[in-house]
């Protein structure tokens, strides 16, 4: 079974890893539905 | 002709009181959680003055040894000692916490600033002994007043104490009743910007050998913002240093972007020098109160020392071409754009790969990247990783998509075209620009014909924009030569060939 | 996890219900890919934010897992995130996952 089709999907990125709105760009193909992006940022 | 780096100045201000009374982590945690054992295990991980200055990393900022030095040391550095230490380097110095306060004061002009008359009678004359802090500077210590009135101030006015080993030594008062953007907190975190900046520009000028009345412009880079209720980021953080500083020819603005603002700064003073606008241009930022002990937590936790206890400042002097140092090459600018996006390697290709290919280069033409250089002994137990290293591996990955390296190098780009990380994670400082100090003595040297510097922000805390930015450029060996031998005439020829029509020109309206 | 963070995760647990949620992570290192899946499942062990104590136990997962890459478009994933696998210790990262989520994932 699908983990994201018709999902509410929660991004957390990171500035030095992967920023919150290129996961969005992923996390949209998969059938979820972003309903919060952000990047924290630890430097 | 592209403007030149005349030279840097690197300083640093060991406030370890400022950590626990100021950092947004120490703050944030008394409110949340005031009796936690973090708290309570902070202050026994706090260094001293001396393990400040004898950490590897700290020695590097301010120039006593090189990138190279710091990559030969076994990390993690914060166990490390590094022989032969001491206060005072080529760029700048690490100065205590008991003169640094003196120094604040010193920059404050409106009398929020009050210290113990005690405190200021133990440390003025070290503060008078330091070599770049000026006659003018020391005048403007004042005598100070009673422990009693300072107490009552923090007390009574919500003012901001200072602290000297666990003791109130003076406070930082608010500069209005109702605006919060005059208060206290505001004022603090202002004026340790203020100082520390004032401190690196005065290393700036002297290591640029330099007459402070050289300087015209200066531009303050840092992540501070100063004004009140009605104009909130107002300014002018440049103008008031250059003031303390003594630059009596000096006008100046502020310039912000985040952990990039530095590099952008760079760029536009590089450009006023360039255009002819300004002859010389200062470009400078104090410290950040507020990151210290940002990742003291995970510090704590893993048994490290609290290692973000240090207030930091820079300043880099552009001037005209002088035909000797190395130059600011405009030609060559990367730039993070409203359409790049986030994904890593846009951002990286926009910053690195883009501007080079405009220019016909490969990324391995240029000898030295300064990207964000993080100190890791910082950031690797806060889980945020190597950050040099991190960009290192994504400029090499560019390079081996675009066929420029090769798999197998990928490994050894680091080493040949990075530096370790050595700078403290207060935001803008690391951000590309604690190289140039190096880069300029090392292009003078021969020892390497370029570097790139790069700059990043995270602009989306701010949430003004979801987007991240970034701007980039190239510095080289100095090019005069060249440039007027392909001219054919040089600027002296050219000022030569006009008096001499001038002449002309006035004999044949004589004869006439 | 930033405070705020972990305010607006739990308002949408209670919006949305935990069990309709997944939380994608970007996170650097293994460790904080680890740490901020705890926060979201078992509580923040930092005990800082609104999640201290709070077991939501939602489905978590990093960003450069296979199991999300199975689901994403290739072509997007290849452009968005794919270089960042020659950057981080993806190894590291899916252990430090998949422990927190066996351990603590309550909708599997």
């Amino acid at each position: 079974m699908a983990i994201l089709e018709g999902k509410k999907a929660i991004i957390i990125g990171d500035r030095d890893g992967i920023p919150g709105p290129a996961i969005a760009e992923c996390v949209q193909t998969a059938g979820a539905e972003v309903i919060f992006s952000s990047t924290e940022c630890f430097v | 002709m592209n403007s030149v780096i005349k030279g840097a100045g690197y300083v640093l201000a060991h406030t370890p009181q400022m950590v626990i009374y100021n950092g947004t982590t120490q703050t944030t945690e008394r409110i949340v959680n005031p009796e936690s054992e973090y708290l309570k295990e902070l202050g026994s991980h706090l260094r001293s003055y001396e393990e400040c200055v004898n950490y590897w990393p700290n020695q590097v900022y301010i120039g006593n040894a090189t990138p190279e030095d710091l990559s030969q040391v076994e990390f993690p550095y914060y166990d490390k000692v590094k022989e032969g230490a001491v206060r005072y380097g080529k760029y700048g110095e690490i100065m205590p916490e008991e003169e640094f306060i003196l120094l604040v004061q010193a920059c404050d002009q409106f009398e929020v600033v009050k210290l113990d008359k005690d405190f200021v009678c133990a440390h003025k004359e070290a503060l008078a002994a330091d070599p770049i802090i000026t006659e003018d500077i020391i005048a403007r210590v004042e005598a100070g007043t009673e422990l009693s009135e300072i107490e009552a101030a923090v007390k009574e006015e919500h003012a901001e104490g200072l602290y000297v080993a666990g003791k109130l030594v003076g406070c930082v008062k608010r500069a209005h009743d109702i605006d919060v953007n005059l208060s206290a907190h505001v004022m603090h975190e202002n004026l340790m910007s203020k100082a520390s900046n004032v401190l690196a520009l005065l290393y700036g000028i002297q290591n640029a050998g330099i007459s402070k009345d050289d300087v015209e412009y200066v531009i303050d880079c840092a992540e501070e913002a100063c004004g009140d209720m009605n104009q909130r980021g107002g300014g002018n953080f440049a103008k008031a240093a250059a003031e303390i500083a003594g630059l009596k020819n000096a006008t100046g603005s502020d310039s912000r972007g985040f952990c990039a603002g530095p590099s952008h700064a760079l760029i536009e003073a590089a450009a006023l020098v360039k255009s002819g606008a300004y002859k010389c241009v200062a470009v400078t930022a104090g410290g950040c109160t507020a990151k210290l002990g940002m990742n003291g937590k995970d510090h704590v936790k893993k048994g490290l020392p609290i290692l973000e206890d240090c207030l930091a400042g820079f300043c880099v002097i552009l001037s005209e071409n002088d035909g000797v140092n190395p130059e600011i090459n405009l030609d060559i600018l990367g730039r993070h754009t409203v359409g790049t996006g986030s994904a890593p390697q846009n951002v990286i290709g926009s910053l690195v790969a883009d501007p080079l290919e405009r220019a016909g280069l490969k990324i391995t033409d240029i000898d030295k990247y300064s990207p964000e250089m993080q100190n890791p002994d910082i950031t690797k137990p806060a889980g945020a990783g190597d950050v040099p290293m991190a960009n290192y591996k994504m400029i090499a990955a560019l390079a081996v998509k675009k066929g420029e390296l090769d798999r197998k190098e990928l490994a050894s780009f680091s080493a040949e075209h990075g530096l370790t990380g050595w700078a403290p994670t207060q935001g803008h400082i690391p951000s590309g620009v604690p190289y140039i100090g190096f880069a300029r003595e090392d292009i003078l040297a021969g020892k390497i014909k370029n570097a790139m510097i790069i700059g990043k922000g995270s602009l989306f805390l701010g949430r003004m924009t979801n987007l991240f930015d970034g701007v980039s450029f190239v510095i080289q060996a100095n090019t005069k030569a060249e440039a007027e031998a392909a001219a054919g005439v040089s600027e002296e020829e050219v000022k030569e060939l006009i008096a001499k029509a001038m002449k002309d020109f006035a004999a044949s309206l004589m004869a006439e | 996890m930033d405070l705020e963070n972990q305010k607006r995760v739990k308002e949408f647990a209670e919006e949305y219900g935990p069990e309709n949620i997944v939380v994608i992570l970007g996170a650097a290192e293994g460790e904080a890919a680890g740490l901020a899946a705890e926060t979201v499942t078992a509580g923040d062990p930092t005990f800082a934010g609104p999640l201290t104590g709070v077991q939501l136990g939602l489905t978590t997962y990093h960003v450069c897992e296979p199991e999300m890459k199975d689901e994403f478009d290739d072509a997007v994933y290849d452009e968005q995130v794919s270089m960042m696998e020659m950057v981080l210790d993806v190894d590291d990262i899916i252990s430090e996952m998949s422990s927190i989520r066996d351990e603590f994932c309550k909708y599997l």
